[in-house]
C-alpha cells in the first residue's frame, strides 16, 4: 500500500476534495471558504476546482448558514459547513440544539439531517478569550448529534469521510494547532471507524485519556513518565466525544487501575468530569486511585503567552498528576 | 374531506382578481371553517385536559394559511411556526393525525413527540412546526438552496410572525435568500403582537415589507383577512418565484381573535381593539361576499358545517382510541438506526 505525506490541514482538504469529486450532493459552505481559502487555509484551491456553487462563501451569519445547511440536508444535499472557530459557532447554537439535533426525534423519525459541521477549536495561538476556547463538551452534551475530534493526520481525513456517511448531524472539532502536523498516511482516502477510541500508546501503570490537541501532550508526558519515572502510561485517544466509547476506556482502566483525563475544556461541568463519573459508575472496583483531571484553568483565555500557557494543560501538568499518585 | 393542496384546477385560474367561482369559493370557505372548528374543538379538548402543553390557536388568521396554500403545489415545501394548525390542515394533513398528535398518541403526525407546536409530514413536505421564533427561516433558505443546487423549480413557503422580524435569523435569512437568489416565499403573518407585545413597542420600523425591500426582494402588503386577496397575492408571488428563482415577500395583515396561547390571560389588548378586528372576521366577510354573489345558500353552509363536525368528531374519536407510543421507544429516533 502506497503512502503519502500530508499535513493535518492537507488531510482535511484531501477529504473535502474527495467528497466533492465523488458525491454531487456534497458542497462546502462557510465564511471565507472560497477565494480566501478558509480562515485556516483548509479549502485553499477548492474554489477553482469546484466553483462557487459547491465551494460557497457565506456571509457572517452563523445561524443563517448553519440553518441553511440543515435545510439543504433535509432537501437531499450533503452539506459540509465550516464555521471559523468554535467561539463563533455559539451564534448558531439555536440551529444546532433546536433543529439539527431535534428534527429527527421531534418529527417522529420522519426527517434526518445528514449535515457535517467543521470548526477549529482550542488554544495556544494567543488569540485570547473570544477565539480559542474548547467548548466541544457542550456539543457532546447534546443527544441527536455526533461529535468527533480528530487528533491525527489520518483521522483528519478519514473521520470527515466517515462523517459524510452518517445519516445524522456530525460535528468535527479540529484543534487549530494541529493543522501543520505532518504524517505519512495511506494514499487512498477512505472513511475510518468512528465508533471506537484508539489506544495510541500501550502501558500498564496509568491510563491517560485525551483527545484532539491534547493527544501530543499526553504522548510527550507518557515518554517522560517512562524515561524519568519508570512508569508505563497507556494513552487513549477518545476520537469520538459523542457517543463516548466507554468500553475502550474501561478496558484500559482494567489494565492500569489509574486514570488521568486530559482535556483543554474547563473542568467544571466538562467532558473529563463525565468520563470520571462513568469510571466511578462502571469501574469503581478497578480503581486503585481517584481519577484525576488535568483541564483548562477556569479563566477566559488570556492573551499573554505565559498566561495562556499556564491556562492550558501541559505535558508537565500531566506528569505531575501521575507522579503524585502512589504506586 | 379536504382536497389536496394546490390542485391543478385551481392553479390555472388567472392570477389577478379572479372572479368568484362557486366550487373554488366553497372550497375556500370550507377550508377556513375546518380550521376554525378544528381550533374550537382543540380548545375544548384542552379544557378537558386531553391536550396539554402549549396550544396556540389560529382563529382569526384562517384566510392566511388557507389562501396561501392554494398557490402551492404538492412539490413545494412548507416551513411553519408553532401556530401551524391552519397551515397543516390546509396542506392536507388529516385532522385525525393532528388531533392524535396533540393527544400524545403514537399515530400522531409526529408520533406524539411534537405536540401542538411541532406538526410534521414529510410526505406532504410539511417541515414543522418550529417553536423558536425565527428559527424556521434559515431552514427554509436551506431547502430552497437544495432545490436551486439540484435544478428543481419549486417553492419553499416560509411562514413566520411579526415577532420574528426582530430576530437576527430573520435578517440573516433574508440576506442569504436575496444574495443567492433562492426560491423562498417569505410569508410574514403580521398579527400585530409578538406574544404580548405590540409591534409598535417591538419594531423601530413596523412597516415590515420595507425591511424585505431593503434586501432587494419584491415585497407586498396584503389584507390577510381577505382570503381572495391572500390567494391572489400568493399565486402571483409563488409563480414569480417559480419563473425567476429569487425570494418574494408577503406581509399579511391579520389578527388573532384568541389569546396568544391557552396559558395567556390576554391582558395587553384593549377589548375594543379585538372587537374592531372581529368585525373583519375573514370567514364572516367571505360568507357575506358569497351570499351577495349568490354562490352560497343556507343549505350549502349547513352541509359544510355538518361535514366538518362529522370529520372532527371522527378525528377526536380516532385520537382517543389511538395507541400510545410504547415506553421502550422513548429513545428511538434520537439517531437514525443504521442497519448492520
Amino acid at each position: 500500500m502506497s503512502t503519502v505525506k500530508l499535513t493535518y490541514r492537507e488531510a482535511v482538504r484531501a477529504a473535502l476534495r474527495h467528497a466533492l469529486a465523488t458525491d454531487e450532493r456534497v458542497f462546502l459552505m462557510g465564511e471565507d471558504v472560497g477565494g480566501y481559502g478558509g480562515a485556516f487555509a483548509v479549502s485553499l484551491g477548492l474554489l477553482d476546482e469546484f466553483g462557487p456553487d459547491r465551494v460557497r462563501n457565506a456571509p457572517l451569519s452563523e445561524s443563517g448558514f448553519v440553518g441553511a445547511g440543515i435545510g439543504a440536508a433535509l432537501g437531499g444535499m450533503r452539506p459540509i459547513v465550516e464555521v471559523m472557530t468554535i467561539n463563533f459557532s455559539l451564534l448558531a447554537l439555536d440551529q444546532v440544539v433546536n433543529n439539527a439535533a431535534t428534527l429527527r426525534y421531534m418529527s417522529g423519525g420522519q426527517l434526518s439531517v445528514p449535515l457535517v459541521v467543521r470548526m477549529a477549536t482550542g488554544g495556544g495561538r494567543q488569540m485570547a478569550a473570544q477565539h480559542e476556547h474548547s467548548l466541544e463538551a457542550w456539543y457532546a452534551h447534546i443527544p441527536g448529534i455526533k461529535a468527533l475530534a480528530p487528533a491525527t493526520v489520518g483521522d483528519a481525513r478519514g473521520m470527515l469521510l466517515a462523517a459524510l456517511q452518517e445519516p445524522d448531524p456530525v460535528f468535527i472539532f479540529e484543534h487549530a494547532l494541529l493543522y501543520p502536523l505532518e504524517d505519512e498516511i495511506d494514499e487512498e482516502p477512505c472513511a475510518v471507524d468512528i465508533a471506537h477510541a484508539a489506544v495510541r500508546r500501550e502501558g500498564s501503570d496509568v491510563t491517560l485519556v485525551t483527545y484532539g490537541g491534547s493527544l501530543g501532550k499526553c504522548l510527550a508526558a507518557a515518554a517522560t513518565l517512562a524515561e524519568e519515572h519508570g512508569l508505563a502510561a497507556e494513552v487513549v485517544d477518545l476520537r469520538t466525544l459523542r457517543p463516548l466509547d466507554t468500553e475502550t476506556i474501561l478496558a484500559s482502566l482494567a489494565k492500569t487501575h489509574r486514570m488521568v483525563i486530559v482535556d483543554e475544556g474547563w473542568k467544571t461541568g466538562g467532558l473529563a468530569g463525565e468520563i470520571s463519573a462513568q469510571m466511578m459508575e462502571q469501574g469503581f472496583d478497578l480503581l486503585d486511585w481517584p481519577v484525576q483531571r488535568v483541564c483548562g484553568v477556569e479563566v477566559p483565555m488570556p492573551y499573554a503567552k505565559h498566561l495562556e500557557e499556564a491556562a492550558l494543560p501541559s505535558a508537565e501538568r500531566v506528569v505531575a498528576a501521575v507522579t503524585e499518585m502512589a504506586f | 374531506m379536504s382536497p389536496p393542496a394546490g390542485q391543478p384546477a385551481t392553479r390555472k385560474r388567472p392570477p389577478r382578481q379572479p372572479a368568484l367561482e362557486r366550487e373554488h369559493s366553497l372550497h375556500l370557505l370550507r377550508e377556513m371553517l375546518r380550521v376554525r372548528r378544528f381550533e374550537e374543538r382543540a380548545a375544548e379538548q384542552y379544557s378537558l385536559t386531553r391536550i396539554r402543553g402549549f396550544l396556540h390557536l389560529y382563529i382569526g388568521e384562517e384566510a392566511v394559511g388557507v389562501g396561501v396554500m392554494q398557490a402551492l403545489t404538492p412539490d413545494d415545501a412548507i416551513v411553519a411556526t408553532y401556530r401551524e394548525h391552519g397551515q397543516a390542515l390546509a396542506r392536507g394533513l388529516p385532522a385525525a393525525s393532528l388531533m392524535s398528535e396533540m393527544f400524545g398518541k403514537a399515530t400522531g403526525c409526529s408520533r406524539g413527540r411534537g405536540g401542538s407546536m411541532h406538526f410534521f409530514d414529510i410526505s406532504r413536505r410539511f417541515y414543522g412546526g418550529n417553536a423558536i421564533v425565527g428559527g424556521g427561516l434559515p431552514i427554509a433558505v436551506g431547502l430552497a438552496l437544495a432545490d436551486r443546487l439540484q435544478g428543481r423549480r419549486r417553492v419553499t413557503a416560509c411562514f413566520f410572525g411579526d415577532g420574528a422580524v426582530a430576530e437576527g435569523e430573520f435578517h440573516e435569512s433574508l440576506n442569504l435568500a436575496a444574495l443567492w437568489q433562492l426560491p423562498v416565499l417569505f410569508l410574514c403573518e403580521n398579527n400585530e403582537y409578538a406574544m404580548g407585545t405590540s409591534i409598535r413597542d417591538e419594531l423601530a420600523q413596523p412597516d415590515i415589507h420595507l425591511r424585505a425591500e431593503s434586501y432587494g426582494m419584491p415585497a407586498e402588503e396584503v389584507d390577510g383577512m381577505d382570503v381572495i386577496a391572500v390567494e391572489t397575492a400568493a399565486r402571483r408571488a409563488a409563480e414569480a418565484v417559480r419563473a425567476d428563482p429569487g425570494p418574494r415577500f408577503l406581509e399579511l395583515h391579520t389578527y388573532r381573535f384568541r389569546a396568544h396561547s391557552m396559558a395567556d390571560p390576554d391582558l395587553y389588548r384593549a377589548k375594543g381593539e379585538v372587537e374592531h378586528w372581529k368585525e373583519r372576521d375573514p370567514i364572516a366577510l367571505f360568507e357575506e361576499r358569497l351570499r351577495k354573489a349568490k354562490l352560497l345558500s343556507d343549505d350549502d353552509l349547513a352541509a359544510i358545517e355538518s361535514d366538518i363536525a362529522a370529520e372532527l368528531d371522527q378525528a377526536i374519536a380516532t385520537a382517543e382510541a389511538a395507541p400510545i407510543e410504547p415506553l421502550e421507544d422513548l429513545t428511538k429516533d434520537v439517531y437514525t438506526l443504521v442497519a448492520g
